[in-house]
């Protein structure tokens, strides 16, 4: 008895040597790690923060270089600012909904069917992923435009007498960045189903779950860490997007990055299209903070959140 | 081996410096919009000047003032002489963007005095047309800006300018019937006014010159407000399109010499070659846009059946409303906003 406590007493001395030499590789292990990182993080702090910085800083100043909220009571007093933005997040929910209804099911199909059909189904995915998004843009208008293939077809048909209003508004861009956006939540929320192990849905089968249970309790919430990563990539992208809505929208669907585009040359500032950039950036970390406690933290952590 | 490198080397940095000395006092680089219209302006103005002259002309494109902007606040000019469009120029000025032009050195003579100021100078001019198409309206289509208003009479789908507001609020006055010789002062509420009776009917607001000829060749849109050196693209490549210069908005691109140029005094003189009539009337053998010196039409160097193709000859120039751009210099960013909070619906 004595002799075990004496014993433990001695290890516990060595844990206590032991900890102190623990301590001192991990503080050396972190510092490494802190050096081998630190020209990753010059980059990232040079080219990233502080431009960004900048331009949040020069936003506070008006075109004579005075500090004034000017920039900001802009986006008050006229109406089109706060238009612009209402339609921005629109197109944002819409197109990111779209394709989760469309994305989701496909993705599921893909993971589901041997390997060589997946790969070649994969390729009409990634192709229109590699080409332009001007040509793709472009694209669509032949097909969707008042006398392109579909208005055509339909009319010859019989099908309609008047043609669609399927280009140059609001549909015409829904349609357009839908397609252009797919690809970034197929890929996620493939690369994730694909990793669900099978056993889960064989034991959840045997143990006397219908299909339909199976899915909702064991494939669904295994399949959110990909399903979140496409729905934060396809809305941040949304947000930004200049080229389709410019050209599919004709004039008529006018969203935040056009509107800085337009405000900064208008201003001849480039506080003034920094404010915009400013405003758009802290709505987006609210909606994305709102997301990531909805969604739960394990379903986002895939984004390092 | 090493020493022929050396030798190669030696023999290739001496011939870069020999012909930087040479090049340096007499070559200048000139920015303008690029494209078919670059092509014939390179043609009409650049070659016959560097040739009269004896420089060398380096041309480079730009996007318009906020390039100049950006070279001249940053120190980093590197154009001796851009051309913008006149309402930029306007605003350059109260910017003091430009060099101040020598006209000791440059003629105005034959130019509207309108466009012809202590830092700029017009230097060609388009318009602003009102085209239809012909397989919708036959010959009686939409023939004013009225007509174009008019959504009962001429039914069919619109498109106007819709990142232009000078343009295209011009055209509402004209629309609403003021008289051409009173559109300027323009009464910005009133041509909102007027812009707003018709802006449900318009189907497409185009941004870009390629935009608007794409929207009527296709026949996504059966009329629309088009600049003629397009409507002549597409006429020229068999469309079934009519316009006409009635009621035209005539409007100059205009030159400058950004402040901080590097070879300002030889810049000075070929402006003065660009602006001088015999040049001038080069211009419309390559392209529709007009001279903006009238007496280019005085040379007898342009065609007598080209002259009424062209937008700035004096029978057109009437029919016209000439634009005024330090109006829009005072009045372009309140002017925009409004159209802005008007059409982005």
């Amino acid at each position: 008895m004595t002799a075990q406590v004496a014993d433990m007493g001695v290890l516990a001395d060595r844990g206590a040597l032991n900890s102190a030499r623990l301590t001192q590789d991990a503080r050396r292990e972190s510092l490494t790690f802190l050096a081998l990182c630190s020209p990753g993080l010059i980059l990232v702090g040079l080219i990233i923060v502080l431009p960004i910085g900048w331009l949040f800083w020069l936003s506070f100043f008006d075109e004579s270089g005075a500090l004034s909220g000017a920039n900001y009571a802009r986006f008050f007093e006229q109406r089109s600012y706060v238009r612009t933005f209402i339609t921005t997040f629109q197109v944002a929910f819409l197109v990111t909904g779209l394709t989760v209804l469309i994305g989701y099911p496909l993705s599921y199909m893909l993971s589901q069917i041997s390997r060589r059909a997946a790969a070649i189904c994969m390729i009409f995915v990634i192709l229109p992923f590699w080409t332009s998004v001007l040509v793709r843009t472009y694209a669509w208008l032949v097909i969707l435009q008042r006398k392109g293939l579909v208005n055509t077809w339909l009319m010859d048909l019989g099908v309609i007498d008047q043609p669609l209003p399927l280009a140059h508004n609001f549909t015409g861009v829904i349609i357009g960045m839908t397609h252009i956006l797919l690809p970034f939540m197929v890929l996620p929320l493939y690369g994730s189903m694909k990793s669900i192990d099978t056993d889960y849905l064989r034991a959840g089968m045997n143990l006397g779950a219908s299909p339909t249970a199976t899915f909702w309790q064991i494939f669904f919430p295994l399949s959110l860490p990909g399903l979140a990563a496409g729905i934060i990539m396809v809305f941040v992208l949304c947000l930004g997007f200049f080229v389709t809505p410019a050209l599919m929208g004709g004039g008529n669907v006018i969203m935040w990055a056009m509107r800085m585009e337009q405000t900064t040359s208008l201003y001849a500032n480039w506080g003034a299209g920094s404010a915009l950039g400013v405003v758009l950036l802290a709505v987006t970390l609210g909606l994305l903070a709102l997301f990531h406690r909805l969604m739960g933290a394990r379903a986002t952590s895939v984004w390092g959140g | 081996m090493t020493k022929l490198w050396m030798g190669v080397l030696t023999a290739a940095a001496l011939s870069a410096s020999a012909s930087g000395v040479a090049a340096a006092a007499d070559t200048i680089t000139v920015a303008s919009w690029g494209g078919s219209y670059q092509e014939a302006q390179s043609k009409a103005f650049f070659k016959p000047t560097a040739d009269a002259l004896g420089i060398t002309i380096k041309e480079d494109t730009t996007n318009g003032l906020d390039d100049v902007r950006l070279q001249v606040n940053g120190n980093a000019v590197k154009w001796d002489l851009v051309e913008l469009g006149a309402d930029e120029c306007a605003r350059g000025t109260k910017e003091g963007l430009f060099e101040k032009l020598d006209y000791e050195v440059i003629d105005a003579t034959g130019i509207d005095p309108k466009l012809v100021h202590d830092d700029w100078v017009g230097i060609t001019f388009y318009s602003v047309v009102l085209i239809y198409r012909t397989d919708v309206f036959g010959e009686n289509g939409p023939k004013t800006w009225a007509d174009f208003w008019n959504v009962e009479k001429f039914p069919g789908r619109r498109a106007l300018g819709g990142a232009f507001a000078t343009e295209t609020l011009t055209v509402a006055a004209i629309a609403d019937g003021v008289p051409l010789d009173q559109v300027y002062p323009l009464d910005i509420e009133r041509a909102l006014k007027s812009l707003e009776k018709v802006r449900d009917h318009v189907d497409a607001w185009w941004t870009s010159g390629a935009q608007a000829m794409q929207l009527i060749k296709d026949g996504e849109v059966d009329m629309a407000s088009i600049w003629n050196g397009r409507a002549s693209t597409l006429k020229a490549e068999g469309a079934p399109i009519s316009y006409t210069y009635d009621q035209g908005v005539l409007n100059a691109d205009c030159m400058v010499i950004p402040k901080g140029a590097k070879n300002k005094d030889v810049a000075m003189k070929a402006l003065a070659m660009f602006l001088k009539p015999e040049i001038q009337a080069n211009l419309p053998l390559y392209i529709a846009n007009g001279p903006v010196n009238l007496k280019a039409f005085e040379t007898g160097k342009i065609p007598a059946d080209k002259v009424a193709e062209i937008t700035s000859a004096p029978e057109n120039a009437k029919k016209q409303v000439l634009m005024d751009p330090s109006f829009w210099a005072d009045h372009m960013i309140e002017a925009q906003e409004e159209f802005d909070n008007l059409i982005q619906q």
